[in-house]
């Protein structure tokens, strides 16, 4: 993480700088939206599942306690270890402690948010803990010393030429390759002598199921498991609102996850860990890390339904043509925007005002979180609590004063619409951020009140 | 207190109020024939689907299709005398020269091609992963619907199971589908009749 974050608005502008390369950015994020659709359409049932989700959320919010409870106990029954973190760094102390006491200095590590929310990965390596990311997505941007910008597609702003240069870099490949099967193959190779090496390896955890004590890992590479069932010792790292009651809810859930990600109908593998193989040590990381003050801002609780398949990403408009970098958090897009300001509300508060509040987000969420509905109540909680920028207060202001006076209002639309005809220039620089990427409206002869008063006359 | 109590008393204290699960979890899904949506599912994930009538047709098929092949590895009795690798050892590691393992699975799902296998079946879990090439070997009436039906079969996952549907893949890289990540770059599904 860079030591100055840009606000979303002006990482934003940087983006669009590159207007083809935004185009594409917003293209192709837009027909992984389309998969989903298309998929989703498949099945009548659609959107009963949807609600059947959100319901199983729903009894897991009001019962978090009973069945995390439940799930430590069934884990332990079948020989996991559990752990439980109240913070970032208590997590982080749980996995460098548990390396250290096994001597091990290298760990693979499949997909997980949470330790991009926690930063676990900078946290073991200036602990002396090399940790190869082993998603290739991640390994990419990994190697760019980057964070991802997509939680399902970490590479998704990167062009094949930019891989290209930088598998020629770091793993030899011939310069200026980017052929993408040609690139995978060396990523295959250069990984598979990591997870045949590596004693350590880390996973995520989509679901975690309390009436069995087991949790389930999707990848569609195979990471996971090849990492897993190699290493002497599996840590699973989990944030506690990934756990469901029963086995049989994973129907519902995997039957949405993936076709809400990208269209698939399931991901290539759904592993189910229950208890650590032969000589093997499994552990199960529970973390809170401001999950449990999200639970109790009832407006936002809802929250903590996501399963993290990214489908509000790739529908904001807002975020295919800003990026996942952008919203300076491991989480991107309408739902990171929402789960940022509860971690820290002055460094996040630009996010829930990255959005047009279109909705179309939680029309596609598949656990039916009002996101955009969370979004709107964020900015409301932000201003009372005085975390709004001070050039967006000052326009605020100046509109409620307009708004407020009706004569006022009138004067000030003709006057708008009278210099915009006049004197285009006015409106259109760079001064106006509304001009920015936009060519400004033709301004409207008159207003309809004006329009109203003079037909309703005749 | 400890973390994990300080979690726990202040989720009690934060949770909302109590709801009820949903009364309906589970779908049933109409297809007009299991194995053709089977099949179709499984094409468009690149997998072949290949029924023999019994055991001796499948070693013939495993020939044909795996005979040139060097480290051919199987679970499957009846392909002993096929197979040139032995999966009796005792560090997962060395299965890391496999190029194609036949395995017995438990059944498989008609909406997205998936197929179960659990420790049940595997002497090693890396088996179906670090292979090169992996071919399932299932009852041809084990086929349920969608995964509802599938998690009503599963009464339980012993100690490690997962399914999977068709081979390894990855699109990280502007979104071009390459078959063959980091697991199997190639899959076949034999569907074994009778017994």
């Amino acid at each position: 993480m860079s030591k100055t974050v840009m606000e979303h608005a002006d990482a934003s502008e940087v983006f669009n700088r590159d207007e083809p390369y935004v185009n594409w950015h917003d293209e192709t994020l837009w027909f992984v939206r389309q998969k989903r659709d298309k998929s989703s359409k498949q099945l009548p049932e659609w959107e009963e599942l949807r609600e059947a989700a959100s319901g199983i959320k729903h009894y897991v919010l009001s019962h978090l306690d009973e069945l995390l409870v439940s799930f430590e106990q069934k884990a332990k029954e079948n020989g996991v270890q559990v752990h439980w973190a109240a913070n970032a760094a208590e997590h982080n102390e749980i996995v460098l402690g548990l390396l250290k006491k096994h001597k091990i200095d290298k760990m693979v590590k499949s997909k997980s948010m949470l330790t991009e929310e926690c930063h676990m990965n900078e946290f073991l390596s200036k602990n002396g803990i090399e940790v190869i990311d082993t998603d290739l997505g991640e390994r990419i941007v990994q190697l760019r010393n980057e964070p991802p910008s997509h939680i399902v597609l970490p590479a998704i702003h990167l062009k094949k030429k930019d891989i290209g240069d930088l598998f020629h870099e770091h793993l030899g490949t011939d310069a200026g390759a980017t052929d993408p099967q040609y690139l995978t193959e060396a990523a295959r190779q250069h990984l598979r002598d990591k997870f045949l090496t590596r004693r350590a390896a880390l996973t995520g955890v989509n679901f975690a199921v309390a009436e069995t004590g087991s949790f389930v890992v999707s990848t569609n590479e195979g990471n996971a498991d090849m990492g897993a069932h190699l290493a002497d010792i599996h840590i699973a790292c989990m944030g506690f609102e990934k756990i469901i009651p029963k086995q049989e809810h994973l129907g519902v859930f995997l039957r949405l996850l993936a076709r809400s990600a990208t269209g698939q109908p399931i991901t290539t593998y759904s592993s189910h860990f229950k208890k650590p193989r032969e000589g093997q040590e499994m552990h199960i990381v529970i973390v809170d890390n401001g999950r449990s003050t999200q639970l109790g801002r009832k407006d936002f609780r809802n929250s903590l339904k996501c399963i993290r398949c990214g489908a509000c990403m790739n529908t904001c408009p807002v975020y295919r043509r800003s990026g996942g970098h952008s919203y300076h958090n491991a989480v991107a897009g309408p739902i990171g925007s929402i789960l940022a300001p509860n971690l820290d509300m002055t460094k996040n508060a630009d996010l829930p005002f990255a959005s047009t509040l279109c909705g179309s987000c939680s029309n596609v969420c598949p656990v039916k979180i009002d996101i955009h509905d969370q979004l709107y109540k964020w900015r409301q909680v932000l201003a009372k609590e005085g975390h709004v920028p001070k050039s967006k207060e000052i326009g605020i202001r100046a509109m409620s004063t307009v708004l407020a006076a009706p004569r006022f209002y009138q004067w000030s639309g003709r006057l708008g619409r009278t210099v915009m005809r006049a004197m285009p220039f006015m409106v259109n620089n760079g001064l106006n951020p509304w001009y920015k990427q936009r060519d400004m409206p033709e301004p409207p002869k008159e207003s309809f009140r004006d329009w109203y008063v003079r037909n309703r006359k005749n | 207190m400890s973390s994990r109590d300080s979690i726990l008393a202040k989720i009690r204290q934060n949770k909302p109020e109590e709801a009820a699960l949903p009364a309906v979890t589970t779908f049933a899904s109409d297809f007009e024939n299991t194995e053709d949506k089977f099949r179709e599912m499984l094409g468009l994930i690149y997998t072949e689907v290949i029924v023999v009538k019994d055991l001796e047709e499948l070693a013939q098929k495993a020939e044909e299709l795996y005979g040139k092949v060097v480290n051919r590895a199987t679970t499957i009795p009846a392909l002993s005398t096929w197979a040139d690798f032995s999966l009796n050892v005792s560090d997962p590691h060395e299965l890391e020269t496999v190029e194609i393992a036949i395995v017995q699975a438990e059944f498989g799902v008609a909406e997205n091609g998936a197929v179960w296998v659990s420790d049940q079946y595997l002497p090693h879990r890396v088996l179906p992963f670090i292979t090169q090439n992996l071919a399932f070997v299932i009852p041809r009436n084990a086929l349920v619907n969608n995964m509802h039906d599938a998690y009503v079969r599963l009464q339980d996952t012993l100690g490690w199971g997962c399914f999977i549907a068709g081979p390894s893949k990855t699109a990280d890289i502007e979104q071009s589908l390459v078959i063959g990540a980091h697991g199997a770059r190639s899959m076949v599904i034999f569907l074994l009749e009778g017994e």
